[in-house]
């Protein structure tokens, strides 16, 4: 069967890009007044918006309250118009779920929850147009959004996908490489230390090959995280400028 | 009925028309801040193999041995001795409190009250001891980060322009018309409902709209600097004080002219 034509013999992508090549991230803190931290995330065509509350107060029943550190609580959401179908997807639903309890775990090892026993820290993210690597672009996001609230983080968490065709690693899957089916790996790095806070894969990869995915992966990550955190040292230069010595 | 529109319009940033860079030690979290172990770590720091690092964003401050990292922007963090201005949501049930407190303070009232001790966890425990604290009546409430109320020996302003102003440490600021008599006997918990006069409204609203725009534009809070942008933003009219391009205008002329009554 002709299918589209993931990696060309020159080494180009169906975008134009290089395997180990990333698309092009810009990235905004601070975009909400009314939030403790917010920030934008565009990584090409996907695009993801992050709010944190917190920390605060459990809301709800006190009986969930840890004694000794924070609970961090995630949300995802998905806009309607966010794919190429405008799809209605009600609040509490598998994916919405599963994605929440990723992005907990990721941030759960990250933030040091201890500074603030008993407390709460809500994050929402939501994805207004999904151009395959959701999950890396909520991340980032979320990252951002943390650091704009203020709440004290071990390090960044940079996330990035890979995928893996014609026996080489790709970096940074668009949707059109995700639905064609192959292995995608999505990995969530603590840059400073090289800690993996999250790896999650699915479809089957031969064991030989997951190194050079996971390298290729990682390296993406570091990428990533040296434009965020340019886009904070820029913020924070700023915010310090008009604020005077 | 006239209506205004505007196009979105990129606006240079800020920092660029100020002229000037920072001289402070910028970081972010992961960055090592120092790998002396000599120092002792206080807030937005933590040890990690040796070396101290950052776990915030923003710049550091070295008081002698103390090394930590303040944050742009913070939840706020209660100090004894803070002036706080806040809404009672749920009040402790006891015996000797039904009794005594409920005729006089309610859950809904908006209250300010003096910070008298901080539990580990973080919480505060309040007090209204004096008869300056207590409920407040009629005013208007506004609400910035806490990081841009600064320190001060009183946080009560009656402001020469015909309002007065509590500055909350946590960010709450109320303005409110100066009361015409101080009223000892009464102290904090009978509330002024008698109608406020239009002109008091009026000096009222501009002050909102001054201290909104000194926070959008990043300056700390203080009674001269909300006085020096009252000052600046009388020839406009009050609504107009929110539009981006008055805003710079009315704040760049409050910055100026706290930089010369210093210098």
């Amino acid at each position: 069967m002709a299918g589209l034509e993931l990696l060309s013999d020159q080494g180009y992508r169906v975008d134009g890009r290089r395997a180990g090549e990333l698309r092009k991230i810009q990235a905004r803190m601070g975009v909400f007044a009314q939030a403790d931290g917010s920030a934008y995330i565009e990584q090409g065509n996907t695009k993801a918006l992050a709010v944190v509350y917190g920390p605060h107060e459990i809301r709800g029943s006190r009986a969930r309250a840890l004694p000794d550190r924070a609970l961090v609580n995630c949300q995802y959401s998905s806009a309607t118009f966010s794919t190429g179908e405008r799809k209605r997807r009600p609040h509490g639903d598998r994916k919405s779920c599963e994605m929440g309890l990723q992005l907990r775990q990721t941030f759960e090892a990250a933030i040091l929850t201890q500074l603030h026993p008993r407390s709460q820290i809500d994050i929402y993210v939501q994805v207004l147009q999904a151009d395959g690597g959701t999950y890396a672009a909520c991340v980032n996001a979320a990252t951002l959004a943390v650091l704009d609230a203020g709440i004290p983080m071990r390090d960044f968490v940079c996330a990035c996908s890979a995928g893996f065709v014609d026996s080489t690693a790709l970096a940074d899957l668009s949707h059109v490489e995700e639905a064609a089916g192959g292995p995608q790996l999505a990995l969530a790095l603590l840059p400073a230390s090289g800690q993996i806070a999250l790896l999650e894969m699915d479809a089957r990869l031969h064991e030989d090959h997951l190194e050079q995915v996971l390298e290729a992966a990682a390296r993406a990550a570091r990428d990533v995280h040296a434009l965020l955190d340019r886009v904070v040292r820029q913020h924070v230069r700023e915010a310090s400028i008009l604020l005077g010595d | 009925m006239a209506m205004e529109l505007r196009l979105p319009v990129v606006r240079k940033p800020l920092s660029e028309s100020l002229g000037r860079d920072t001289k402070k030690h910028l970081v972010v979290p992961g960055d090592t801040i120092t790998t002396d172990t000599g120092f002792m770590r206080g807030h937005g720091t933590y040890m990690g193999e040796e070396k101290l690092i950052a776990s915030v964003a923003g710049s550091v401050e070295r008081v002698n041995k103390l090394i930590c990292v303040k944050a742009l922007k913070t939840r706020y963090n209660g100090e004894v001795g803070d002036i706080v201005v806040g809404r009672i949501t749920e009040r402790r049930r006891s015996a000797e409190d039904e009794l005594a407190m409920r005729g006089f303070l309610q859950e809904g009232d908006l209250i300010s009250a003096e910070v008298q001790a901080v539990f580990s966890d973080g919480a505060v425990s309040l007090h209204t001891r004096s008869l300056k604290y207590g409920k407040l009546g009629q005013g208007v409430l506004v609400q910035v980060s806490p990081s841009l109320v600064k320190r001060q020996k009183t946080h009560f302003h009656d402001l020469p322009c015909g309002a007065s102003v509590i500055l909350g440490n946590n960010g709450f600021i109320w303005i409110y018309p100066t009361p015409e008599h101080k009223e000892e006997d009464a102290g904090g918990f009978i509330a002024n409902l008698e109608p406020v006069s239009l002109t008091d409204r009026e000096v009222i609203s501009r002050l909102r709209n001054c201290i909104v725009s000194l926070v959008t534009q990043r300056m700390m809070l203080y009674d001269t600097s909300i006085l020096y942008c009252y000052e600046a933003s009388l020839p406009h009219q009050i609504k107009d004080i929110l539009k981006p391009e008055i805003m710079e205008e009315i704040v760049m002329e409050t910055r100026q002219r706290l930089l010369e009554q210093e210098g």
